[in-house]
């Protein structure tokens, strides 16, 4: 098991960059997802890692060893496909033991350690069969079962849920996240679909347009927000944003939307820009007879335990995560009230958020 | 249109009368391809008289003169010295002496049947095996100018063969080419060559780079991951180039009767020049062609099934 640390990493496709000085370090023994939209510089990050894609510049340490221009043989790291790449002419046993058998183990040995990961992801049964035949979710358990038995440093796994369909997603998901504290190997997970990262990291880092946007816990990521694009990317419903009036000085604790005063976390940083924009999720505003914005509601889902409610204002269109306790009908004004602490403002320029009070002793940037 | 005019049917399963026509249509065809062949297999166990008797015979007594001739030169004696010979000791001897002709050897046929085996799979097997490679490098890598080298790839078939058949018999008077198997094995890849480039291009794109890539960062190198997991899915792909190639190769006619002659000649020249008794002996050229034509039927049934998963390769995405 290792610690993966990237530096300064950057890849150009002739004169498109799909990497730009990326620089974060997975943990030995941690679960780490890449999130960002498809084309973001993921993917491309993850096969550099594998040594499938050179880098232009920058460095990759394997356990402290410089690993950047090796060949991916060479650097003892395991790679789940999208698509699974089982090879069609071999059968599940094959399949899984294809590493091994490169590596010169005993034929014995690798017959325990076929079948001993095998049992693991309960597909002992299947060894003797042709994957043509099998199920996504058992293809994709012999893809993992591939990859587990080299025992290599690190895992690597490109979206291996992406071709699954949704219910099974979840439950691999799990099955995933069980098999890795069970392993305890470092694992780099890349993925669009921010429930499955939220539901699986240690820690996740956001990449966009080739830039890692921000790396941290699923809490953190999801509380504190670096940029607007990772509060809209992360939560569902996403984030609300409202456009505010900038021009504020550091300690400032409000921002004028529409005349009203919205309380922010105090901030640490001033806003030289005429505009501001605050950030709010659904589950932190409330509605009230009276509150800082008033609006109309334009929607109402209901949801089981809750509802969620579209309210139309002045200063925009906001979703509400309400109790069903609350009870609104469609074109009914209502109050809206926001949790004062949990409020982000951001640059609407460069769209980073501002250092205030909710960013207190947190790293930042 | 009214609601009751519309009769339950599907768009994909055509209607009874539809299936009828289509039956038929593939019978006749059947037909007229079976028809030709039908002809030469049974002319070669005809004889000779029965094989140019008008109005053909349908049911005629077998013989297998035809193959006897086929395979054998004869001279004509006199019934005297054929009497002096006695009762033949073998069935052929018999057949050839009631015609009043006596054995005096084997005949060419065989050499040059032989010489086609040799050519014909030898330079099947170098254009599959170099139309892979670089297929394989056009598909996978980086090559510069890749599509002017795949056009000038293509561009070597756009002329007939033929028409470049008179600097090919002067480079290969020159080279000392000319009525050799290493000539012919050679000319016959060249001409090969770009189709199998072509059609193997097609078959290795098809081929997920994922496949090489798991093997790659399983430790593998790029020439095992070719070995292990490209080849293995190229099979359908290589099967069916490698049954073009040997049916062009096969069935050249006009370089080999151009550039061979004594040595190297293959079948397809000699067999129409099969000279008998006062003329063609058709009965021995239908008995050649019925041998020639085996080996490719032969092999296209043996690799059917992988014939027609390569034909309809790529057709359909899974």
């Amino acid at each position: 098991m290792a610690e993966i640390r990237v530096e300064q990493l950057s890849k150009a496709f002739a004169d498109f960059v799909a990497v730009r000085e990326s620089s974060f370090t997975v943990r030995d023994g941690e679960f780490f997802v890449m999130l960002g939209p498809s084309g973001c510089g993921k993917t491309t990050t993850l096969r550099m890692i594998a040594g499938l894609e050179m880098p232009t510049s920058g460095r990759i340490y394997l356990d402290g060893e410089d690993v950047t221009y090796k060949r991916g043989g060479e650097r003892d790291i395991a790679f789940v496909f999208q698509l699974f790449a089982l090879y069609p002419h071999m059968n599940v046993r094959k399949n899984i033991s294809f590493p091994l058998r490169m590596e010169g183990v005993a034929r014995r040995e690798v017959r325990e350690r076929t079948e001993e990961v095998a049992r693991m992801l309960q597909i002992d049964h299947l060894l003797n069969r042709p994957v043509a035949g099998l199920s996504s979710g058992d293809r994709q358990r012999v893809a993992l079962g591939r990859a587990i038995v080299r025992r290599a440093k690190a895992f690597l796994m490109d979206e291996p849920l992406g071709a699954l369909d949704a219910e099974f997603r979840e439950l691999m998901c799990e099955e995933l996240r069980l098999l890795h504290d069970r392993i305890g190997a470092t694992s780099v997970y890349v993925t669009h679909d921010q429930v499955e990262a939220m539901s699986m990291a240690d820690r996740i880092c956001v990449m966009n347009n080739a830039e890692v946007l921000q790396i941290g816990p699923p809490s953190e990521i999801y509380a504190r927000p670096a940029t607007r694009f990772v509060a809209g990317f992360i939560g569902s419903p996403a984030m609300n944003f409202l456009s505010g009036k900038g021009g504020l000085e550091a300690g400032a604790t409000s921002v004028r939307v529409n005349g009203a005063a919205i309380a922010v976390p105090r901030l640490h940083e001033t806003l030289d820009h005429d505009d501001a924009i605050i950030g709010v999720r659904p589950e932190h505003i409330g509605i009230a007879g009276e509150g800082a914005l008033k609006g109309r509601v334009f929607a109402v889902e209901y949801m089981g335990s809750r509802q969620l409610v579209t309210v139309d204002t002045d200063a925009g269109r906001l979703r509400v995560r309400a109790p069903n306790t609350v009870r609104v009908d469609f074109g009914e004004t209502v109050g809206l009230d926001f949790d004062s602490e949990r409020l982000v403002v951001f640059h609407p320029e460069t769209e980073r958020a501002l250092a205030s009070d909710l960013f207190a002793g947190v790293a930042h940037g | 249109m009214s609601a009751g005019a519309t009769s339950a049917h599907s768009v994909v399963e055509s209607k009874a009368v539809g299936k009828w026509i289509a039956g038929l249509l593939v019978m006749a065809y059947a037909l007229v391809a079976v028809v030709p062949l039908a002809w030469i297999f049974s002319t070669g166990f005809k004889s000779p008289p029965d094989s140019i008797s008008y109005p053909p015979k349908v049911i005629f007594e077998p013989s297998l003169e035809g193959y006897v001739n086929l395979f054998t030169n004869r001279s004509r004696q006199t019934p005297e010295y054929i009497e002096s010979l006695g009762t033949a000791t073998t069935w052929y001897d018999d057949i050839v002496r009631k015609r009043n002709m006596v054995i005096t050897g084997p005949s060419r046929f065989k050499d040059r049947y032989v010489n086609s085996v040799v050519i014909g799979f030898g330079s099947t097997f170098l254009a599959v095996f170099l139309g892979t490679l670089a297929a394989y490098g056009f598909s996978r890598f980086r090559v510069p100018l890749k599509d002017d080298l795949m056009f000038f790839i293509l561009s070597t078939r756009m002329m007939p063969p033929i028409a470049v058949a008179i600097p090919i018999f002067l480079m290969y008077r020159t080279l000392g080419l000319s009525d050799t198997i290493l000539g012919m094995i050679l000319l016959y890849t060249a001409v090969n060559v770009s189709l199998a480039v072509w059609l193997l291009k097609g078959f290795m794109d098809e081929i997920p780079r994922e496949y090489e890539e798991a093997a790659v960062v399983d430790g593998y190198t790029r020439l095992q991951a070719f070995i292990k997991v490209v080849l293995p899915q190229a099979r359908a792909g290589i099967a069916a180039t490698a049954i073009f190639c040997l049916i062009f190769a096969w069935n050249e006619y006009a370089f080999a009767l151009l550039l061979t002659s004594g040595n190297a000649q293959t079948a397809p020249p000699f067999i129409p020049i099969i000279i008998g008794e006062g003329g063609l002996d058709w009965p021995a050229v239908a008995a050649g062609t019925t041998l020639f034509l085996l080996p490719i039927v032969f092999f296209t049934v043996l690799l059917r099934n992988q014939l027609l998963r390569g034909i309809t390769f790529g057709a359909v995405r899974k």
